[in-house]
């Protein structure tokens, strides 16, 4: 369990954070120049804060009243940096082991274990000149892992890749978090990312934390724009793989309101899998259209009819114990005569929720 | 054309002068360079000038200054020969010595260079694996310096084996302990009919200096591709 709560001046920039990181994954989101790096670096020990604390697991790392600092080699936290790190002049095995050094070596089957978990077999020799963005990152992983850490901090180690490579390390951060039982702090400006990785979001937003909750609770919230830029408003939902259609690469999907059809899914059946649906990719009808390609259609009943701003009305659907979030035009909503009780169905394209916004939960 | 017995043995002085000039003062050199690089302190530029003094000064002036210093009856060399039974003056040390400090500051710009340039991030990365600053120093900083560390070195070897005027003024010319190949040249121009031994020292000298330059081109081209981390095989 970690406990943060500090201050820190850089500048004009004041840097004021509290919050609290159990088990599984803490992402910290916002857009760049919230504040996120300074935080891990915080966290770290690399950057000094002036005043607050941070407990792990009930030893004060950090506490400015007491005068307590430990040092960052003392502090055994694990840190994967954006761009990497690996040490230029060592091949990826000496990278991984470099840790070990430190403390009383690599333990062989800690080692082997990392390398089976990671991929990172036939990379051991390589230098990491020779490595892709990709590799790189993943070795990166494992040398933090290596490092038996009490606390892991991710700092956006997927956005100097490409999209092909993101989806790559992305699917073993997934491996590693269901294996490891340190807290992982995961910093992101990527929507999907967090919707996928997530199980506590702290939103962020110049220096300060703007709200925490669950990514359900987060990433659904219509007033969200301010904090993350060019974050869309949208509705996650947790569901569950009950169909895989081979022939038209069409999983459905159940959730507790009914079921979605989204094409895509890396996922068998049975396994959980989070969805993230944009408010603009949700269209309303009064009645069920027949006749029409949009696979989705879900009876509901209108919650909320939002404020008007810029012609765009942001509506609240409930759909069984879902609550859907739909942006339409005000002068549909007017037309429709749209309001708080409305028997509607809610229409969402499959193709609508491609990949990026489907991920095992 | 092989060299004689007493061209080898010039030779061999030669290197054992220049090999243990830069061995010594390396550490030095190192520490040095890392404090002007890395650390502000009061009296830095004075200090910094000083390391330099050696670059700017009339190579006949240190040795002077060496041999008041260090000579039989100097301060400090009157101290070494009482305390240790150390006599460097008019000995082949006190012309590692000579060397070594006329090399010095070569040494510490090209290793300062490579200090400065030094990624930190790459320091911060390895201290949250567990590396306090000396480990830090000795796995990440010092490893990546290694093409200022191989320049510096190949730098200050060849200025200690085309050192001269420190060397005559602070241990004379002393054949088989202080008269190393510059000097034996010099020697064998002031003599008459010494043309042709000369002659035949200046080309070994024009020999070892190619040997060198070469050496250093493939050492600093190797340091510098193990620090970019490329595999040894690579081709970029």
């Amino acid at each position: 369990m970690l406990t943060v709560d500090i201050e820190r001046r850089l500048g004009a920039f004041r840097l004021k954070a509290a919050f609290e990181a159990g088990e599984g994954v803490t992402a910290l989101f916002g857009r760049s120049g919230a504040g996120k790096t300074s935080v891990v670096n915080v966290i770290a020990g690399i950057l000094r804060p002036d005043r607050g604390r941070i407990v792990l697991n009930g030893e004060a790392l950090f506490d400015g009243e007491r005068g307590i600092d430990v040092p960052t080699p003392q502090r055994r936290v694990g840190y994967v940096f954006q761009e990497g790190r690996l040490f230029p002049h060592l091949n990826a095995r000496q990278n991984l082991r470099y840790a070990g050094l430190f403390s009383r070596g690599t333990p062989p089957s800690e080692f082997a274990h990392v390398v089976e978990l990671l991929g990172l077999k036939d990379l051991l020799d390589r230098r990491p000149g020779n490595l892709s963005g990709g590799e790189k990152q993943r070795v990166a992983i494992g040398r933090a892992l290596l490092s038996s850490p009490r606390l892991l901090l991710l700092d956006e180690p997927l956005a100097s890749l490409d999209a092909h490579r993101k989806s790559e390390v992305l699917q073993y951060i997934e491996l590693m978090r269901d294996e490891i039982k340190v807290p992982i702090v995961y910093v992101s400006h990527a929507v999907e990312e967090v919707v996928r990785l997530a199980d506590t979001v702290v939103l962020m937003s110049a220096g300060e934390v703007a709200t925490t909750g669950t990514p359900e609770e987060v990433m659904g919230r219509p007033g969200l724009h301010p904090g993350t830029g060019a974050f869309e408003g949208g509705t996650v939902i947790e569901t569950k793989v009950i169909e895989q259609d081979m022939q038209y690469d069409l999983a459905t999907l159940a959730f507790d309101g009914g079921t979605l059809a989204v094409t895509n899914v890396d996922a068998l059946i049975g396994e959980p899998v989070r969805v993230r649906i944009r408010a603009r990719d949700v269209s309303i009808a009064l009645e069920r259209p027949g006749r029409i390609s949009i696979q989705n259609v879900l009876g509901g009943r209108i919650a909320a009819v939002g404020e008007e701003r810029n012609g765009i009305v942001d509506v609240s659907i409930g759909i069984g114990a879902t609550t859907l979030r739909s942006r339409i035009t005000a002068r549909a909503a007017r037309q429709l005569g749209l309001a708080p009780g409305l028997d509607v169905y809610a229409l969402v394209k499959a193709v609508s929720l491609d990949r990026r916004s489907a991920g095992p939960a | 054309m092989m060299p004689t017995a007493e061209e080898w043995e010039i030779l061999g002085l030669s290197l054992r002068v220049a090999f243990w000039a830069v061995l010594v003062s390396a550490p030095f050199a190192v520490a040095v360079a890392y404090a002007l690089a890395r650390f502000d302190f009061p009296g830095k530029t004075l200090f910094d000038a000083a390391v330099h003094l050696p670059l700017v000064l009339p190579p006949v002036v240190v040795g002077y200054a060496l041999l008041l210093l260090l000579g039989k009856h100097g301060p400090i060399g009157s101290l070494l020969d009482d305390w240790f039974g150390v006599v460097v003056a008019f000995r082949w040390t006190g012309a590692a010595l000579a060397a070594g400090i006329m090399g010095f500051p070569l040494m510490v710009r090209a290793l300062r260079l490579s200090f400065e340039t030094t990624d930190r991030k790459l320091e911060a990365a390895a201290s949250t694996l567990g590396a306090g600053r000396i480990g830090v120093f000795l796995t990440v900083t010092l490893p990546l310096a290694l093409p200022g560390i191989v320049t510096g070195v190949l730098l200050s070897f060849a200025r200690g084996l085309g050192e001269f005027g420190a060397t005559i003024t602070f241990v004379s010319n002393i054949p088989g302990e202080t008269r190393t190949l510059p000097l034996a040249i010099y020697t064998y121009t002031q003599t008459p009919a010494g043309d042709a031994a000369a002659l035949r020292l200046s080309l070994i000298a024009i020999a070892l200096s190619l040997a060198a330059l070469f050496a250093s081109e493939v050492l600093v081209r190797r340091a510098a591709r193990r620090v970019r981390g490329e595999d040894a095989d690579s081709r970029y």
